[in-house]
């Protein structure tokens, strides 16, 4: 017994050598974490998420690596699920950072799991960049109010992201008066709808209804009745893909005809799938749209879905930019330090990415970028309109 | 008033379908004295065997309906047989925390198989009246009225029939009364059996009236029969029926005429003054110790 017991031990010491000497900056490999939302309620993201994340590793390592500082680094990428729960993201940020002993995280996505996760790797100052979170709170210190110095996303923010919904409901649309419908125990949904609100309401409209839920309601019936009530010309569902469908078919069964909006919750291919018919001609604010690309785009995409078989939706494409941005700051950082990473992402004046161009300026988190507006027509996702910074 | 009336309307819909899974735990709690908290999976279970029938064997509404609900039926057996049975006399607590262990499995089984939440194909015809300014689908009607009617089936059973009757007796005492000649196992199989069976037809109806189904949609509405079944007063079958009414309505009423961010916060402390004043539940007798 005592001796299985010093092998095992002696077993554990020299694996946790060997694991400090391949960690960052030593040997040939940059080690790269992600945390993904591979299982729980919004799996669809942390599918593309994966795809993309493996695409873009395996794109530079068969390239020969990443040239950082003269030398060519091998990329590994070690990815951690965080089950959509806010605790298991900021642990498996904590793993990565003090274990595996990334250079930089990716990930999560979903801004209620990626603003527990920003918290550890700020206060560990490693670089985390967030593909698809879009509430302000991410990049942002929680007590300060400070923009984190560590923490940077691909994706545009909330306030633009309303700010762009709530025009277009007033300018193309023409309406006057808005109803809103989203979950309050979920920071995106409800970070979006008030700042449509603000919005809409500063441009001369009015909420008639602004009605909430909670994650895991599927019987929005009383909500719905309620805005039915108060005669909108148009209802904002700023809500996850899984539960739009259900919200707009219950509409449609008390007899709500009016049209519906929503924001970049809905671009995953499982709302086609799961609406049908009854999400057709709706608009949504999203980060790029596959049938208007540039040419890097197109090239992504193709590549994406020659690899995979299906588009590339905005999760994997802001993913896919995520580490374009990370190679990037590596490579002017010109070595493999997590601070030189920082200040080389902090300073990024010009990244032509998938979802567009992006720049960063020192003191904040957040790219400069515009948002595209998005029609369902046909049962496919339609470029309908730009809407610049 | 027509608003009043369409959200009543509504009410009555969450309400019956919160009542057939709170049979289920009333039922297994009248017989065992234990609460089976894997009834909320189970219901998912239903949901997802008839997403399945109807996805891949294409069969319409009401076969779907009866073979998901003997499907889940003989689960619940098997789940009793293999996972309760053998702490049938163990401490009460841990057959509850098998209970739980039960239903993780279940979610995590079903997430193994269907990673994605799945679109379930509408078998009932949607046809949607409106009458008097009231919007009535024919969902909630098909929905309202099989419920009643499976619960009216189960009040014939337990009081009228000769399984029934041997239901009531083992609930009043396990040790007797199997003396006596009723075979305990069985009458134990044919409770979950049935209980097991309601909460998955809920499980159908709900697919259908709200067609997006995921492993996690058992746990809230699980635990929210539960609560109504003790609000009615567990173990009593009509006290669980009216605890989901009550239930159902109160949630339902708060966020009609109050801010909807108050609905869960204020449903459920009413119903917690409630059991301040009625311990037992509102139908539930208290219980006196055997010494």
């Amino acid at each position: 017994m005592k001796k299985v017991l010093f092998l095992f031990s002696l077993i554990l010491v020299i694996s946790m050598t060997l694991s400090a000497c391949a960690g960052a900056g030593a040997g040939n490999t940059i080690k790269v974490g992600g945390i993904g939302e591979l299982t729980g309620d919004i799996p669809a993201v942390g599918a593309s998420f994966k795809n993309a994340a493996e695409m873009a590793v395996k794109d530079i390592n068969d390239a020969g690596g990443l040239d950082v500082g003269g030398k060519k680094y091998q990329i590994e990428l070690i990815i951690e699920d965080n089950a959509g729960k806010a605790d298991q993201s900021a642990s498996a940020a904590q793993k990565l950072i003090t274990q595996d002993n990334v250079i930089a995280i990716i990930g999560p996505n979903a801004s209620r799991y990626a603003i527990p996760a920003s918290e550890i790797a700020e206060s560990n100052k490693t670089v985390l960049i967030s593909p698809w979170s879009t509430n302000p709170k991410t990049t942002l210190d929680a007590k300060t109010n400070e923009p984190k110095k560590y923490v940077f996303r691909a994706a545009f923010i909330d306030p633009f992201q309303g700010r762009v919904v709530a025009k277009f409901a007033l300018d193309t649309l023409k309406a006057k008066n808005a109803a809103v419908l989203y979950d309050v125990a979920s920071e995106y949904n409800k970070g979006i709808a008030e700042f449509f609100k603000q919005t809409f309401e500063e441009n001369g409209g009015t909420v008639v209804a602004f009605e909430t839920y909670t994650t895991g309601d599927k019987d929005f019936t009383a909500q719905l009745t309620k805005i039915k009530e108060t005669n909108p010309d148009v209802i904002f569902l700023p809500n996850y893909y899984s539960e739009v469908p259900l919200q707009i078919q219950q509409a449609h069964r008390l007899g709500i005809t009016v049209p519906f909006l929503g924001s970049d919750s809905w671009g995953s291919a499982e709302l086609l799938t799961l609406c049908g018919a009854d999400c057709e001609g709706y608009y949504f604010s999203t980060h790029y749209a596959a049938d208007n690309a540039t040419p890097v785009a197109k090239k992504f995409i193709d590549a994406y879905t020659a690899k995979y078989g299906n588009t590339p939706d905005d999760v994997a494409a802001l993913t896919y930019d995520s580490f374009g941005l990370l190679w990037q700051a590596l490579q002017s950082a010109g070595k493999i330090d997590r601070q030189a990473v920082r200040d080389g992402m902090a300073t990024i004046s010009n990244y032509e990415g998938v979802t567009g161009t992006m720049k960063f300026q020192e003191g904040s988190g957040d790219p400069i970028k515009s948002a595209v507006i998005l029609q369902i027509k046909n049962g496919k996702f339609t470029f309908y309109a730009n809407a610049a910074p | 008033m027509t608003y009043l009336l369409q959200q009543a309307l509504n009410a009555l819909q969450l309400s019956s379908i919160y009542a057939l899974i709170a049979l289920g735990y009333t039922m297994v709690y009248g017989i065992l004295r234990m609460i089976n908290f894997a009834h909320g999976d189970l219901f998912m279970v239903g949901a997802f065997f008839s997403f399945m029938i109807a996805t891949f064997a294409k069969l319409p509404f009401i076969p779907s309906l009866l073979l998901s609900m003997l499907g889940v039926g003989l689960l619940g057996v098997g789940i009793e047989r293999v996972a309760y049975k053998p702490l049938r006399n163990a401490p009460r607590v841990s057959a509850v925390i098998t209970a739980l262990g039960v239903g993780i499995f279940l979610e995590n089984f079903t997430l193994v198989f269907f990673p994605y939440p799945q679109s379930v194909p509408v078998l009932l015809p949607v046809i949607v009246w409106t009458i008097g300014g009231v919007t009535i689908s024919s969902l909630q009607v098909i929905i309202i009225l099989l419920s009643l009617g499976m619960m009216l089936m189960l009040d014939f059973i337990v009081r009228r029939t000769m399984v029934g009757m041997a239901m009531r007796a083992i609930s009043w005492d396990k040790t007797i009364v199997p003396l006596l000649g009723v075979p305990l196992n069985l009458v134990i199989s044919v409770t979950f059996l049935i209980g097991t069976s309601l909460g998955a037809a809920a499980g159908v109806m709900y697919a259908q009236a709200f067609p997006v189904v995921d492993p996690y949609m058992g746990v809230l509405i699980g635990w929210k029969a539960f609560i109504a079944a003790v609000v009615g007063g567990i173990g009593n079958i009509r006290g669980a029926v009216l605890g989901a009414f009550i239930l159902g309505s109160v949630e339902i009423m708060v966020a009609a005429f109050l801010p909807s961010t108050y609905r869960d916060f204020i449903a459920f402390s009413l119903l917690l003054v409630l059991l301040i004043f009625r311990p037992y539940g509102i139908l539930g007798r208290p219980q006196t110790q055997k010494v």
